[in-house]
């Protein structure tokens, strides 16, 4: 019998794979991909939830985040896009200027 | 005489009834309003007055001392006892009970001083067309020379200190724009500014005497004044007395306050006659014997009055000897001969009366004298170095002549006006008694005789022996808008002493305000006749020294008492090693102070911000990741702290 105690633990599981791979990652697009993975374990959580409590908020708000999570990425590819016509480069540490 | 018999006489002096003024009289606003008008026109009048501006500076002086002409023969029409009038021109403070209105005092003495600064200031401006005809801001010089009078007829005609003290300032502001008449030439902006701040600190003096004579008596009228003074304490009667001794010491060059008499020679000879010898410094004797009845009072105020008299007597006389540049030689005359005013005004109403003769005299000889220093310097194309002069009498009889007459007269020969306003000073210092009188007496029989030496000492350098100036310079007669002041100032250098003194003119027109000498040893008095011959000792020695042989043209160095004279007595270094070191010393100790503790505080907590700061600035680091993980690190310690304090 699969629990919630899997799923919450596959859930911190993936979340933490995308927050490692936000930190050590360069390419943006990488670490979009990892940030999907995080709001995504964010996602099993609630669903898990939901299911345990036999609510629908859990879901509810799962499709709220794949809508978010879509609408972040337009805009997150579109920044990255326009950097990396300036700045031929998609790593985010190239994108420094804005510092002390 | 004693200080009881003083007090006695004080409430006698105050009942003399103060009348308005009438007639002619009332008009006396008129002495203040010309001057001024003068100064005015002058002064805003532009370049379009150059002209006849200085027609306008003459024309206020004479009209002024025709006025004072009138309003003294309307004077002499009033018995004795009530010559002394007033006039209000208008109420000047009005602050609860602080009531001063602004009021004109028309008595014996003012008309004195009255006549003296309009008389011998009308010749001086005559004197000084001539002499400032080249120079393109005669104007300014005329506007200037107007202004002082009206500050001067303002301080002698005024019926209280505070009317006194406005004059007071404005001829100490005349005086500093005067002396920095030149003030392209650096030594004239520095005598200038060395005269006002040695000015200010004897004005500081009268300032707080003013104070505390409000404070006690609740008045700074004279009749309010003297009409209390009697029933102050000893100790405030000495403080006033000797703080108005301080201003006096400011004003008329006393020592310790001297220095700064013989650097004011910078400014045009017309300015050292009319301010710088005849009236300005004077009015040091005007504030001592006005304030008689403060004097009168106290003692220890005479006594200290008569030894700064004393010894700036000396003093001045000691640097005379050793100067070669003839104004200065004729300043340290000036110190000197004020010296004998001063110390004849410390002698309480015993030297009164004889202060003012010599100061009246002493306003004639000594501006005629530097009329004739003037014309010299005017003809010698500026130079003042005696060793460079020498037989000018031949090419200029008229200064020689007129200059030799002011020589006879400061000496004291007789029949000259010196010898009877001097003599008496001596005698009546003698007349003293005790230890005092007997010091203060030699200093002043001394004096006498180093006058003689150094004022025949200056004649020889000037008028007499070989030439000794340069082939460049052609001196000769000066105008005769120059010489006609010159002899009239010379008339009065011959008549004034005897007409003030023979058969005590003067003594009976003053009694009635500085009161009587107690005795009258007549004419030749032993002291008298000592001095006369100690001249002949001084005239002698200046001889030996001066006429018989030849003068060098470049000065001998001279015994160490002749060094220090020509460097004025030490007076500026000690000035400098007393006052100007130690200031210099607590600016430098206040600016590092400053520097180190107050700004070192403010500095200090400044670059502990400015530094946390900027280190802390280095964490935007511009790294994406680095704020990542800062965020990541902050929700966890946020869902912590969360779990921690639920549970």
């Amino acid at each position: 019998m699969v629990s919630p105690a899997h799923f919450i633990t596959l859930s911190v599981i993936l979340f933490v794979i995308g927050a490692v791979g936000v930190l050590v990652r360069r390419n943006a697009i990488v670490i979009f991909m990892c940030v999907e993975l995080m709001l995504n374990a964010a996602n099993l959580a609630f669903v898990t939830f939901a299911r345990m409590h036999n609510a629908l908020d859990g879901q509810v708000i799962a499709f709220f985040v794949m809508v978010v999570a879509a609408a972040e990425v337009v805009v997150g590819l579109a920044i990255l896009t326009s950097i990396f016509r300036a700045r031929r480069s998609s790593s985010v540490d190239d994108a420094n200027l804005m510092k002390y | 005489m004693t200080g009881s018999a003083h007090a006695a006489r004080v409430p006698e002096l105050a009942a003399i009834p103060s009348l308005h003024a009438t007639g002619i009289q009332d008009a006396a606003w008129l002495l203040l309003a010309l001057p001024l008008a003068g100064a005015v026109i002058l002064l805003l009048g532009g370049k379009r007055a150059n002209r006849w501006g200085h027609l306008v500076g003459v024309a206020m002086p004479v009209l002024a001392f025709a006025y004072a002409v009138a309003a003294y023969v309307q004077m002499l029409g009033y018995p004795a006892a009530q010559r002394s009038r007033f006039l209000i021109m208008f109420q000047w403070i009005n602050v609860g009970r602080f009531q001063i209105p602004l009021g004109l005092q028309l008595d014996q003495l003012s008309i004195c001083f009255v006549l003296l600064i309009t008389g011998v200031g009308s010749l001086i401006h005559i004197f000084a067309v001539g002499y400032m005809s080249n120079d393109p801001e005669r104007r300014r010089f005329f506007g200037y020379m107007n202004l002082f009078l009206a500050a001067m007829l303002l301080l002698v005609l005024a019926n209280n200190y505070l009317g006194l003290y406005a004059g007071w300032e404005g001829v100490g502001l005349a005086s500093y724009l005067l002396i920095g008449f030149w003030q392209y030439k650096p030594a004239a902006a520095v005598a200038a500014k060395k005269a006002f701040i040695a000015n200010r600190v004897g004005d500081v003096g009268l300032s707080l005497a003013i104070m505390l004579m409000f404070q006690q008596f609740g008045s700074v009228t004279f009749t309010g004044v003297f009409g209390s003074v009697h029933s102050a304490s000893h100790g405030v009667v000495l403080a006033i007395g000797l703080l108005l001794l301080l201003g006096a010491c400011g004003k008329s060059a006393q020592v310790p306050l001297q220095s700064w008499l013989l650097d004011a020679m910078e400014g045009p000879t017309p300015v050292s006659a009319l301010i710088h010898a005849a009236t300005m410094v004077t009015a040091g004797v005007y504030l001592i014997v006005r304030s008689a009845p403060i004097f009168d009072l106290s003692a220890g105020a005479r006594i200290a009055v008569a030894i700064v008299g004393a010894v700036t007597l000396m003093f001045g006389a000691i640097i005379g000897c050793a100067k070669d540049d003839i104004k200065k030689v004729l300043a340290g005359s000036t110190m000197s001969q004020i010296g004998y005013m001063m110390l004849a005004a410390g002698l309480g109403p015993a030297g009164y009366v004889f202060a003012i003769a010599h100061l009246l005299a002493h306003g004639f000889f000594k501006a005629g004298m530097f009329l004739g220093a003037g014309s010299v310097k005017h003809e010698m194309d500026d130079e003042v170095d005696m060793r460079r002069f020498g037989g000018l009498a031949r090419v200029m009889p008229i200064t020689a002549v007129t200059f030799g007459l002011g020589y006879l007269a400061i000496i004291g020969v007789p029949p000259l006006s010196g010898f009877f306003t001097k003599d008496p000073i001596i005698d009546a210092a003698f007349a003293k008694g005790g230890t005092s009188g007997a010091l203060l007496g030699t200093a002043a029989l001394i004096g006498a005789g180093v006058t003689a030496f150094y004022m025949t000492r200056l004649m020889f350098m000037t008028f007499a022996g070989e030439r000794r100036w340069d082939d460049k310079v052609h001196p000769h007669e000066a105008p005769p808008v120059m010489t006609g002041p010159m002899i009239v100032l010379a008339i009065g250098s011959v008549c004034a002493g005897g007409f003030l003194i023979l058969s005590n003119r003067l003594l009976n027109f003053l009694g009635p305000v500085t009161g009587v000498p107690p005795t009258s040893h007549g004419i030749w008095t032993p002291a008298g006749i000592a001095a006369l011959g100690l001249v002949v000792v001084g005239i002698g020695i200046a001889w030996l020294l001066f006429g018989r042989r030849e003068v060098p043209v470049v000065a001998p160095a001279g015994s160490p008492v002749t060094v220090a004279a020509r460097k004025d007595l030490y007076g500026d270094a000690v000035n400098e090693s007393l006052l100007m070191r130690p200031g210099q010393w607590l600016t430098r100790l206040s600016v590092y102070f400053d520097n180190r503790g107050v700004d070192g505080l403010v500095n200090t907590v400044a670059a502990t911000f400015g530094g946390s700061s900027g280190r802390l600035r280095r964490v935007q680091s511009g790294f994406v990741r680095s704020y990542a993980l800062s965020m990541l690190v902050g929700a966890v310690l946020l869902v912590g702290a969360f779990l921690l304090v639920r549970l």
